[in-house]
């Protein structure tokens, strides 16, 4: 990013002796009128604010909200909770839709940008119709279709698609079963951690004894059984036990189905609009990695007697990665920024939080305005230097 | 013990067809047991989706009528598909908002100039582009302003911007984000790659501020602090608030397609002009900006596709554009229809899909005639 | 094909930088210049009647749309309770209630539009609190309705009381006061509800309307007009209860008295005329032949009331002449002749019952 000043700095100075004066003077003299201009633009501001008698300050973030939201990742109750804890929820709810937004849009873009490169003609264009139709229609108006068009089209509440009496589906929501993992039941999902871990680490050995012996180990089974199979035993163990792990079921209110694990409407079609719209763009990028790839590496490949699948995931795929990775982390990170676009439809994420209720309630503009710019600022910033570090290495593991 | 073969080898079998039609549809569509399933899959829900969408879009449409009452299913008698009656009836509120009618021939000659300098800007084989340039970033503007916001000494009432609605204002954002990002993006670029660490330093928190952040917050801050920012009693008026803020986004990620162009061009380039005597801002216009922005075309046109996207957005902060007047016209009581929300959004979708599609296209055509230029 | 991202400026880069930077000092000079320009505080020797005066027209902060109060007919043309006192405030001014620009504003823009200075008087249903009244530096001046917030739902439904809305999802809009009543009304009762906020009243309304709550929950005056905007308004009905109070008043900054008691009197001479019998139809010959001398005094024949506020002395018979006494307004816009057929309630007369009360001009 910053540009390098070796040795073309050394020339110009030679040639441009008197000139390194005025650069100065000229920033110098930059530098006061931006100053000026801050200045003028910030004593304005005081002044009106003062005017308004506004007290400039993040003082409000401890007041009483006295609102509610709909959705909150923590505990949160209006009567008790602080505008700051209305922002943290709302910010919590922003990073929870981006992630999964981000998860389901690689799958779906991965997929789709592979598709490009099936033999299958009519895969093919189906993936290219996709990516076409879902890229040049904007993103706001594929939100209302999917809260609009799409929400009204399912069942009433009254008159719920139901599963087994456990899982329903209506215009207000998804309803599932909500397993408690309070206290003991927590071994339950530490059970699933524990699982993951070693499989990640089989898969460690496995690729060292590749490494070595050119046959890995295998892989998908274990790594299925240790996944599931120990949190399957640590909920028969705690019902063994004495103790079995409660599922909340969602059951017919009055006006709603209710209990169990909802899943909004607001919050399903904008994880929905978000990672459909990305995934278009991710396709794109997959694609373009995979023909970045020489033609030359997927012949070696077929030619060494690889599978076609196999060709990809080991030879084509950890290549593309390369080209892959720079624009992907851009796009996640305008996943995370269309989030934002949750104030349309009445998801609390922390755009409609902050700029929609706690910048009316307080009254303080500036401050409710820097926050989540700020927010967004420090997302964005932290993704580039990771990418950067990143893509350092993956440089330097390439020139090795 | 013979070692000849008296008789000849039976022949072999002949190869299966590998032209014809069913060769074809072998090797692209069945070519393996996973590949059969996966057409097979794809044509049956082609089967079942196709006919349905060419049912509800054109065989059960209801293409004319006097209001909702002819797209309701109970009314009509039949299924009823897309009431396309509605956007017939809404038509000119879709296009112009609350524009006033006699003075809608303005708004039609302002989209005729747009047209023209966006032909004249992007046919390549275009005639006198300089003067191009300057018509569409200098007289358009203010002849564009003058005529939709009236000029009362050409005898041109005004039309104030609460009024103006529609495509029209989507044409009017889009224009203004494109006019005022380029030369700005431009000047961003060079002052990112600067000698002078402070412009430098200016130009990359300014370029990077803008682009670490979601334009919704953006347009927020713009119409709720702008105001706030200015001297006075000064106010601004309530379009040109959200244009200011959709001007530096855009001129942000503007100035990082510029950047990339800048650095395609060979440092001998440069340093043959400067060698040949030519003064640096010489060797800027002449040389090493019209490599850099040639180079750039498929990627400012893939800025203007996300700007024109983009636009929709300043629906939420209250402006009536293409989206609102869709969502205004469908809250139309007498319009109300079980159809009518699914025939709106599909004719918005079938707009900026023409829009954006367009402009792709065209990008990707520059695209392969550079690439075509680089082969040479 | 790309080069090194980090290649270094070329040699002689410094030039052209210089150059550029001088672009931008002169274009900073220039906003310098500009905001050097404009004080950041101008002289008010006159207050905002002054400007108003020197600038020819009123500027009026509207709603964006709520039936009966602010919106805009089939012409463009503002109609509605709130529009119609803008105008009397232009009668009273200018003699022409023409002389206003109404402002459309959404309700997070409001107060921001009014304290930038943007618009002069905010007359968009904007319910006077405490906060609102001290911590944001406004003034309201006169309650000109009093609301408070209800319910709409569904007939079919079978809910007749507040309570019946126990565990049941409501739309609001979000930002307003609505939010903060609600939650306090429900916790209260120890009942529970499920809210989802939008931006917008059009919003808001539409997710309502396609089932998405079970009760809509907004001022009452509001409600009757969004019930119009339904699909089949037959279907819904709005709860008898009210569990808020709502006084609508319009809003001035604080700071100019002056300004302040022109925007109270307004009112107040609308109400002062409902009460004396002097209407639109009427006024031309009470001017000339009234004898009762509260009659008189608010014509202007007697004493100099007008030019103490600043008018002029028959600044109440312009605003009757050209836009009517309160009454009339209310009949006009929310009325019985309307479609939204709002009951007078709280806003009838204080001698019929009702909470408007004009004190004296005298």
């Amino acid at each position: 990013m910053r540009a390098g000043r070796g040795p073309a700095r050394g020339g110009d100075r030679a040639g441009n002796r008197g000139g390194s004066w005025r650069g100065l003077a000229l920033q110098a003299l930059l530098l006061a009128g931006l100053a000026a201009l801050a200045y003028g633009a910030w004593a304005n501001a005081a002044d009106k604010l003062a005017r308004q008698g506004i007290v400039a300050g993040f003082g409000f973030l401890e007041r009483a909200a006295g609102f509610d939201l709909s959705q909150s990742l923590i505990p949160y109750a209006a009567a008790t909770a602080s505008y700051g804890r209305a922002c943290l929820a709302g910010l919590l709810n922003t990073l929870l839709v981006s992630g999964l937004g981000i998860v389901l849009a690689s799958a779906i873009g991965f997929g789709l940008g592979i598709a490009r490169f099936s033999p299958n003609l009519i895969l093919r264009g189906i993936a290219r119709a996709y990516v076409e139709l879902f890229r040049n229609v904007p993103l706001l108006l594929q939100l209302l279709v999917w809260y609009v068009a799409v929400r009204v089209a399912l069942p009433e509440p009254r008159d719920p698609a139901a599963w087994r009496d456990a899982v329903f589906l209506t215009q207000r929501g998804l309803f599932l079963p909500r397993p408690d993992f309070s206290d003991w039941n927590a071994l339950v999902p530490g059970a699933f951690g524990l699982g993951l871990l070693a499989t990640l680490g089989l898969a460690r050995a496995s690729r060292r004894r590749a490494a070595r012996t050119g046959r890995g180990l295998p892989l998908l089974g274990p790594g299925l059984a240790l996944c599931l199979g120990l949190p399957a035993l640590a909920w028969i163990g705690l019902a063994l036990a004495g103790r079995p792990v409660p599922v909340a079921v969602p059951l017919r209110g009055p006006f709603d189905i209710e209990g169990g694990l909802a899943l909004q409407p607001e919050f399903t079609a904008l994880l929905a609009g978000l990672s459909t719209y990305t995934a278009a763009f991710i396709a794109e990028i997959v694609r373009a990695g995979i023909a970045s790839v020489p033609r030359g590496q997927v012949e070696a490949a077929t030619a060494l007697g690889l599978s076609r699948a196999k060709a990809l995931r080991l030879v084509v795929l950890p290549q593309a990665l390369r080209v892959i990775l720079p624009p992907l982390t851009s796009q996640y990170l305008t996943l995370t920024k269309n989030s934002s676009l949750a104030v349309l439809i009445g998801y609390p994420d922390l755009v409609h939080v902050m700029m929609g209720t706690v910048l009316n309630q307080t009254n303080q503009a500036v401050e409710a305005v820097t926050i989540t710019m700020a927010v967004y600022l420090a997302i964005s910033l932290a993704t580039a230097a990771a990418m950067n570090r990143y893509n350092a290495r993956v440089v330097a593991v390439g020139r090795r | 013990m013979s070692v000849v073969r008296a008789e000849p080898v039976p022949p072999s079998p002949p190869p299966r067809a590998v032209t014809g039609p069913v060769a074809w549809a072998r090797r692209n569509l069945f070519s393996s047991l996973g590949n059969g399933l996966t057409t097979l899959a794809i044509l049956l829900l082609l089967a079942w989706l196709v006919p349905a969408a060419l049912r509800f879009l054109v065989l059960d449409a209801v293409w004319t009528g006097e209001s909702g009452a002819a797209c309701r299913p109970e009314i009509a008698g039949r299924p009823v598909g897309a009431c396309w009656a509605f956007v017939a009836e809404k038509i000119g509120y879709l296009a112009y908002g609350a524009y006033p009618v006699p003075e809608r021939w303005r708004a039609n000659l302002f989209f005729a100039l747009t047209a023209l300098a966006t032909g004249w800007m992007l046919w390549p084989g275009a005639p006198r582009r300089r003067l191009g340039a300057a018509y569409a970033f200098l007289i358009l503007p203010l002849c564009a302003y003058a005529l939709l916001s009236g000029a009362p000494w050409l005898g041109l009432a005004t039309v104030p911007t609460g009024r103006w609605g529609g495509l029209l204002v989507t044409v009017v954002v889009s224009l203004v984000g494109i006019v005022a990002s380029l030369p700005l993006g431009i000047l961003l670029a060079l002052g990112r790659r600067s000698e002078l660490p402070v412009l430098r330093l200016l130009c990359t928190g300014f370029i990077e501020f803008w682009r670490g952040v979601p334009l919704i917050t953006v347009l927020f801050m713009a119409n709720v602090m702008l105001p706030l920012f200015l001297p006075g009693d000064l106010t601004v008026d309530r379009l040109v608030r959200p244009l200011v803020g959709i001007a530096l986004f855009a001129s942000a990620y503007m100035a990082e397609v510029v950047r990339g162009g800048l650095q395609a061009v060979p440092r001998g380039q440069e340093e043959a002009a400067a060698a040949l005597g030519l003064t640096r801002p010489q060797v800027l216009a002449t040389v090493v900006l019209p490599q850099a922005l040639k180079v750039v075309v498929p990627g400012i046109v893939n800025t203007m596709i996300g700007l024109f996207k983009d636009t929709t957005l300043v629906s939420i902060v209250g402006i009536s554009d293409f989206i609102r007047a869709l969502e205004a016209a469908r809250a139309d009581p007498r319009w109300s229809a079980p159809s009518v929300p699914v025939t709106a959004y599909a004719f918005a979708a079938l707009v900026y899909f023409a829009a954006c599609f367009a402009m792709a296209r065209y990008a990707g055509f520059i695209e392969r005639r550079l690439a075509a230029g680089d082969r040479r | 094909m790309r080069p090194d991202p980090d290649a270094a400026t070329p040699a002689g880069g410094a030039r052209a930088a210089r150059g550029l930077a001088a672009a931008l000092l002169a274009a900073l000079l220039l906003a310098a210049l500009l905001a050097a320009a404009f004080p950041a505080t101008p002289a008010r020797a006159e207050g905002l009647l002054g400007e108003i005066r020197a600038r020819g027209h009123l500027t009026c902060g509207s709603s964006p749309g709520v039936a009966g109060f602010g919106v805009p007919d089939s012409k463009g043309e503002w109609r509605g309770l709130d529009i119609d006192f803008c105008r009397a405030l232009a009668a009273a001014i200018f003699d022409d209630p023409g002389k206003v620009r109404f402002v459309p504003l959404a309700a997070p823009a409001r107060f921001t539009a009014l304290q930038s200075g943007e618009i002069d008087v905010l007359a968009r249903n904007t319910t006077w609190t405490l906060a609102r009244d001290t911590s944001a530096k406004l003034n309201f001046p006169a309650i000109n309705f009093y609301d408070g917030q209800g319910f709409l739902v569904r007939k079919d439904r079978g809910i007749a009381h507040v309570e019946g809305l126990d565990r049941a999802t409501i739309c609001l809009q979000q930002g307003t006061t609505t939010e903060l009543n609600l939650a306090d009304w429900f916790r209260t009762r120890g009942l529970t509800y499920k809210v989802v906020a939008f931006a917008t009243a059009e919003e808001t309304g539409r997710a309502y309307d396609s089932g998405r709550c079970d009760a809509y929950s907004t001022d009452k005056s509001s409600l009757y007009g969004e019930r119009l905007k339904m699909a089949e308004p037959e279907a819904h009905a709005v709860l008898p209860e009210t569990i808020s109070k709502e006084p609508f008043s319009p809003v001035v900054r604080q700071g100019d008295d002056q300004w302040r008691d022109i925007v109270a009197w307004t009112h107040y001479a609308m109400l002062d005329a409902e009460e004396a019998g002097i209407g639109q139809e009427n006024v031309e010959a009470m001017r000339r032949d009234a004898l009762s001398p509260d009659v008189r005094r608010i014509l202007g024949l007697e004493g100099k009331y007008g030019e103490a506020l600043g008018l002029t002395n028959d600044w109440a018979y312009r605003i009757i002449r050209h836009v009517g006494n309160y009454g009339e307004a209310y009949a006009r816009n929310l009325g019985d002749g309307t479609p939204l057929k709002i009951p007078r309630g709280l806003n009838a007369l204080w001698n019929k019952g009702g909470l408007q009360y004009g004190p004296p001009i005298r």
